[in-house]
């Protein structure tokens, strides 16, 4: 599954630019703890999660995550951003809460 | 969808066995952050979450949420399954991660708590 | 009938956290209060003592009940907040990483306290504390 694809199938937000927009990814992670993320979070993966502060960059970043999306309607800082933009992660964004975005990921995955 | 369904779909130990897994669960909430609870929750509901810790507890009583599952299989510390007792909130453990137990409860008909954002 | 009193809340203690906010939804409770109206209540006050746990080295929960009216009035010795607008917007928070590690800090608590209360007042003075007061008009019926 592309990263374009689950952005348009869950019609997101994208507040960064998407250099990696045909990159491949097969796993999906769910966590609003960014120590539960580094431990166990899987490398390729999209991540979805509340948080908008900029340490979620780092830890995307040191953890090789293309992409995150941010539920609820919440919106990343704008540090959050320009960090994003200089490491290359993609900020997504959607109204919908995790419980139902991560349900549509996994029907596109095993459907 | 019934707690008893929910158990077999996530492959869930309950903590406590003498409980009622009989009851009605309507929504669904997934989030390790307790104020997201707190805002969007509605009653009759399950939390998903990987905060194996007594808030999550605390936070179910306040916001009337009687079953909790711990995702990753994490276990709770003895103070919080003391505290799931005394407030009647089931536990549930999964070793299922919060997102594959959120995709096979979306899959199955399980709904997200709806946003009452006023 | 008409019930009033009050909790003191030590700061940083989260093995307790959750004990005042769970202790006045009891009371609310045993005076028949509407379930509906409870949860509100209860919800205001649990973020209100956690603010106060997580933030301040300490604080006192005020509440008086009366069939028609919930006033519950959570003052600190905290810090203050400098830019009340600011911290009231959904998302805004300035707590530190192992705040959010044990699940709070998202910045909602605020507006979760606003938005359960019927009326929502908040004061502060850097330096010196903060005073939420929140009003809760109860609904009638047990449902």
């Amino acid at each position: 599954m592309k990263i374009s694809e689950v952005i348009s199938k869950l019609q997101l937000t994208a507040y960064t630019r998407m250099p990696g927009g045909e990159e491949l990814i097969n796993n999906v992670y769910v966590s609003d703890l960014l120590s539960d993320v580094m431990a166990n979070a899987h490398e390729k993966g999209i991540w979805i999660t509340l948080q908008t502060h900029i340490n979620v960059v780092a830890v995307a970043a040191m953890k090789n995550i293309p992409a995150v999306i941010i539920v609820n309607g919440r919106k990343p800082d704008d540090d959050t951003l320009k960090k994003a933009t200089d490491e290359g992660v993609a900020i997504l964004g959607t109204d919908m809460h995790a419980f139902e975005a991560a349900g549509i990921l996994y029907n596109m995955l095993n459907g | 969808m019934k707690l008893k369904k929910i158990i077999e779909i996530l492959d869930a130990v309950v903590l406590d066995e003498t409980r009622d897994i009989d009851m009605e669960i309507n929504w669904a909430c997934a989030t390790d952050l307790m104020s997201e609870v707190l805002y969007y929750s509605q009653k009759d509901s399950i939390l998903l979450t990987g905060l194996a810790k007594s808030q999550a507890v605390r936070t179910a009583e306040i916001a009337d949420i009687s079953v909790v599952a711990f995702t990753r299989g994490k276990e709770p510390d003895a103070e919080t399954i003391e505290l799931a007792k005394k407030k009647n909130i089931v536990i549930l453990i999964t070793p299922m991660s919060l997102y594959l137990a959120s995709g096979k409860l979306y899959a199955e008909g399980l709904e997200c708590s709806p946003v009452t954002k006023d | 009938m008409k019930k009033e009193g009050f909790f003191n809340i030590v700061g940083g203690d989260f093995s307790r956290s959750g004990e005042a906010s769970t202790q006045l939804k009891q009371i609310l409770h045993s005076m028949g209060i509407n379930n509906d109206t409870i949860r509100r209540a209860s919800i205001s006050t649990f973020e209100a003592e956690m603010n106060v746990i997580i933030y301040t080295p300490a604080g006192m929960l005020k509440y008086e009940i009366d069939d028609d009216i919930i006033k519950i009035i959570v003052q600190d010795m905290g810090p203050g907040i400098e830019d009340i607008d600011l911290a009231m917007k959904e998302g805004y928070s300035t707590a530190p990483d192992w705040v959010r590690e044990m699940g709070w800090g998202a910045g909602m608590g605020l507006p979760n306290m606003k938005k359960n209360s019927d009326e929502f007042k908040i004061d502060s003075v850097p330096g010196e504390g903060t005073t939420v007061e929140m009003i809760i008009y109860p609904k009638k019926g047990r449902e």
